[in-house]
């Protein structure tokens, strides 16, 4: 039941409701838990409600990490 | 994120993962605490994986359908059958469990009442804006991850005066339930593979006592293969290094802290006691119940349903003892027999992190039914 799902914020009203797009559809979603949440901002949704904005700094990072492990099992041919 | 499913950087990553086995000198036994990590690891093949790099993945008791007693699920039965125009809105998992009184989705409702399937708490609280002459009781179930938006739904109802809406709570808590299982030392671990979504509100600090008091490495992980498999090479690390620590594998979603808005609306709403989970008894202060401000919103002495009173399982269920990790699904007779996933004898068998419904639908055990 912690099943989430990474959505970004398409709109946000000033009582911290608002909309997210996930897989290219629009949900209904509340960002009262999550107040410095932006528009354009990727956050974590379960049950309907944001529980945490991501970070894009953090995500890039971890990208770049598994460009390496991939590119480190190439060259050994593993 | 394709990079994190990337072929050549898991093979990497179990490469490393069987050298470090090799320098503890003996197969690891790691608990995915998560049911939604048990089902990743086994729909992206990665248990036989990890199995052939010499670590045995266990799961853990992280199922919230699954570790809430019968006694609760018919009280909510209850509550449907006997509450004449009442909505009992529940999460989909939840109306599938069967008991001694059937499911919700199998009772008759009393006159004018009916069961809602929902997605959110707030379509609970909607119906209860909707209608106020017309009870409304959210089958509130979950962890950490989920008790914030419960906590949002009673708040609102107090603020806006919905005295027709109430909650009859099954909430627990990740932490407590893992020193109980340490504890009780029923199930060697060698380390914790932690849930990434409950950390998300509670972030890493509170699994720290694992590694100080038992000496056990640990690291929150996402949920893609890649997520997965790093938290792994990091919990042999600290294995290899004899430095057991909470290492974050997840950080681009939470922070070590967790969400702290949702932790303060958890605990203004709700306070700690000690609740009984499914197959593992009374563990103190693991579960939350509504406090003395807010207790007129629960469901249970309103509607007069007792749901503390104890409740004996389907007879033949073993879904205790595999929440324990002291049998395997394959051990129960009933497992892929009697027992399967459109007539479930237990909740292991009904929710989606389910460990027999998980083993059932890609475990190596599964059998076909006759």
């Amino acid at each position: 039941m912690c099943l989430a799902v990474p959505a970004k914020i398409t709109r946000i009203d000033e009582t911290g409701l608002g909309t997210a797009s996930y897989l290219g559809s629009e949900v209904k979603a509340n960002f009262t838990l999550v107040p410095q949440a932006r528009r354009g901002d990727w956050v974590i949704i379960h049950a309907g409600f944001a529980i945490s904005v991501m970070d894009a700094k953090e995500a890039r990072e971890t990208l770049r990490l598994f460009r390496e492990l991939a590119a480190a099992s190439s060259d050994e041919g593993a | 994120m394709k990079e994190l499913r990337d072929p050549a950087a898991l093979r990497r990553l179990l490469k490393d993962i069987g050298e470090k086995v090799r320098l503890i000198g003996r197969s690891p036994r790691l608990m995915e605490v998560c049911g939604t990590h048990t089902m990743a690891l086994f729909k992206h093949g990665l248990t036989p994986l990890l199995a052939d790099a010499g670590v045995e993945m266990v799961s853990g008791p992280g199922c919230p359908v699954c570790i809430t007693p019968n006694g609760i699920h018919e009280a909510a039965i209850s509550i449907l059958t006997g509450t004449e125009g009442a909505i009992l809105a529940a999460f989909g998992d939840m109306t599938r469990v069967p008991t001694r009184k059937g499911s919700l989705q199998t009772a008759v409702p009393a006159r004018d009442a009916r069961l809602r399937i929902v997605y959110s708490p707030e379509e609970a609280l909607d119906e209860a804006r909707r209608d106020p002459a017309r009870p409304i009781v959210f089958f509130g179930a979950g962890f950490e991850t989920t008790i914030p938006a419960i906590a949002y739904t009673v708040k609102r109802a107090a603020a806006e005066g919905l005295r027709n809406f109430s909650v009859l709570p099954a909430l627990w808590l990740v932490p407590p339930a893992l020193r109980a299982v340490l504890e009780a030392g029923e199930v060697a671990v060698d380390g914790f593979i932690y849930p990434g979504h409950v950390s998300a509100v509670i972030g890493s600090r509170p699994y720290e006592f694992v590694a100080r008091d038992f000496g056990i490495p640990g690291a929150i992980a996402g949920f893609e293969p890649g997520d997965i498999l790093l938290a792994v090479r990091s919990v042999l690390d600290q294995a290899v290094e004899g430095k057991p620590r909470v290492a974050l594998e997840y950080s681009r979603a939470i922070g070590p802290g967790g969400n702290t808005v949702a932790l303060a609306l958890m605990a203004e709403i709700f306070e700690p006691f000690d609740a009984v989970w499914r197959g593992l008894g009374m563990i103190p202060a693991s579960g939350l119940r509504l406090r003395k401000e807010f207790a007129g919103f629960d469901a249970a002495p309103r509607f007069g349903v007792d749901a503390a009173t104890s409740a004996r399982d389907l007879a033949g269920c073993r879904c205790g003892e595999v929440l324990r990790g002291t049998i395997r699904p394959k051990d129960c007779r009933l497992f892929g027999t009697k027992c399967l996933p459109d007539s479930p004898l237990g909740p292991c068998m009904v929710s989606y992190e389910g460990a027999c419904l998980i083993h059932f639908k890609y475990g190596p055990e599964r059998r076909s039914p006759s």
